[in-house]
């Protein structure tokens, strides 16, 4: 077995740190036995991964969702005094399914979805990753509706008018003339929607997804040290939601230099 | 029926939502190859719905719309086709403000009309160069003036070759001094034959170049006649009315 770091320490230390005052040497014997010892780093750094994989994939399952959804409820809110029969009907069922899943996921939290998905739903799968990216992109999804859906209501009509009086159809029109537009309407919306769910992710390390937060409690609980683990996991992520907030601020000013 | 009839609208009834206000109340009007008919009126006489409705932008409560005889207000119309044969020009331009102009204008002859890339841009260049602005290919629409804006509306709208050109209120949403540039767009555009339903304030325009002029009222046409005439001898009171006002 391995020895402990206490038992190391005085091999690895250099001398002028333990010839500190021993209140100072005792910090870096903290950073050393949450970092260091025994390669503890490697695994914030998995745990850094994960989060990131998680966010992605829930990321882009968010916004495919999102943009069915937007499309159906707006088109609803667009359309329906026109529609008749079979469409109209088809098209209220749809809405009417969307309107649940969105009050549904926004009105309750993230946290008792997840439980659900994973002690429920998907109880016997062993894939805490996946179940984990599928519970966060069905969450976001919700989110990433009412941005694509604020984004679609806010061009001006004239737009589908206009590609509409040149003989596109009402889904031509959409795909050509509107979701372009939308898109790089709510770009800003979307990134912000980034980072956030960049923290909520954190709330995998309940089910024991070896995210990020999960790497540092984990630290904290073999080392019997949970104040450098913490801090640790506090600092990558306000360097990431700081960078990637740097990055959405470019977007933005890049975006609104275009229109001119 | 006479094969010189491009647009027949028979008894347009419209009304919005479940109030009684009718916008149209039974208009009838025939539209001839060629001919550039001007419609004025008061606002909220339903001069525009009234163009709207020939391209089904609104759809009319009641009555019929023969386009080249087919009957477009029937149920089973596939409209998208017909509407690729009527141009329609807006009041606040609608141009797309993700594309290009060139982009503009040959977005739908390449979806629609499966032209080339080349072909489309070609046509699209001479357009350009027909109203003067071919050194904007490459510019985004919020680069133009007012007035530039509506001309690249009204080539795009030819860009699909059409047969008939709608024009809502064109000039309506220009500052004063772009609206001749426009106006000449459409005089031209009338000399050469193309066929043209124009709303507008512009009584200059109407005297010069309509073949017949409509007088809308409270969603009916009450008075229509050749423009030396409307102009000269109005014989309906609101007409009069009207003209003594805006002339």
């Amino acid at each position: 077995m391995k020895p402990g770091p206490s038992k190391l320490w005085p091999d690895v230390a250099p001398e002028w740190i333990q010839n500190l005052p021993e209140k100072i040497e005792d910090i870096f014997y903290d950073f050393y036995k949450c970092f260091i010892y025994d390669d503890r780093y490697q695994l914030y750094l998995d745990g850094l991964v994960n989060t990131l994989k998680l966010t992605l994939l829930a990321l882009i399952m968010g916004v495919v969702i999102g943009v069915v959804i937007a499309l159906v409820r707006s088109t609803w809110d667009k359309n329906r005094h026109e529609l008749r029969g079979i469409s109209k009907g088809f098209l209220h069922i749809c809405n009417w399914i969307c309107n649940i899943y969105v009050t549904v996921i926004r009105g309750t939290p993230v946290l008792v979805q997840l439980l659900i998905w994973w002690f429920v739903a998907f109880a016997s799968s062993r894939d805490g990753i996946s179940v984990a990216a599928f519970a966060f992109g069905i969450n976001s999804g919700a989110y990433v509706a009412e941005i694509i859906r604020g984004g679609i209501m806010s061009i001006d009509p004239g737009q589908m008018e206009a590609g509409r009086s040149l003989g596109f159809g009402y889904v031509a029109t959409m795909r050509h003339i509107i979701l372009p537009q939308t898109l790089k309407a709510v770009l800003p919306s979307l990134a912000n929607e980034f980072i956030v769910l960049l923290k909520e992710t954190s709330v995998a390390a309940y089910v024991s997804v070896a995210e990020l937060t999960y790497a540092g409690n984990i630290v904290g609980g073999i080392s019997y040290d949970y104040l450098f683990p913490l801090l640790m996991t506090a600092l990558i992520y306000l360097v990431m939601v700081t960078f990637f907030t740097f990055l959405v601020g470019k977007l933005e000013r890049r975006l609104r230099t275009s229109e001119r | 029926m006479n094969d010189n009839i491009i647009i027949s609208a028979q008894d347009l009834k419209k009304h919005f939502g479940k109030s009684n206000i009718k916008a149209l109340d039974g208009v009838s009007t025939d539209i001839k190859k060629g001919e550039v008919v001007v419609v004025i009126g008061p606002s909220g006489s339903g001069k525009s719905t009234f163009l709207r409705c020939l391209n089904l932008m609104e759809v009319p409560t009641s009555g019929t719309i023969l386009f080249n005889g087919n009957n477009i207000t029937a149920k089973n119309t596939n409209i998208n086709i017909h509407r690729q044969k009527m141009g329609m020009v807006f009041q606040h331009f609608n141009l797309f403000p993700h594309m290009t102009i060139l982009k503009n204008m040959t977005l739908a002859p390449i979806q629609l009309l499966k032209k080339s890339k080349e072909e489309a841009t070609n046509k699209a260049m001479a357009l350009l160069a027909r109203v003067g602005l071919e050194d904007r290919a490459n510019a985004y629409p919020s680069q133009l003036s007012g007035g530039q804006k509506q001309r690249i509306a009204i080539v795009r709208a030819l860009a699909m070759e059409p047969e008939v050109m709608l024009f809502d209120e064109p000039t309506s949403a220009l500052d004063p001094e772009m609206v001749g540039e426009v106006l000449e767009v459409m005089k031209e555009l009338a000399s050469e034959g193309m066929t043209m339903v124009v709303v507008t304030h512009e009584m200059g325009f109407a005297k010069e170049v309509a073949s017949r002029v409509l007088f809308m009222d409270e969603g009916k046409i009450v008075e229509e006649n050749t423009p030396d005439e409307f102009f000269s001898n109005p014989k309906n009171p609101r007409l009069k009315d009207f003209l003594s006002k805006v002339l």
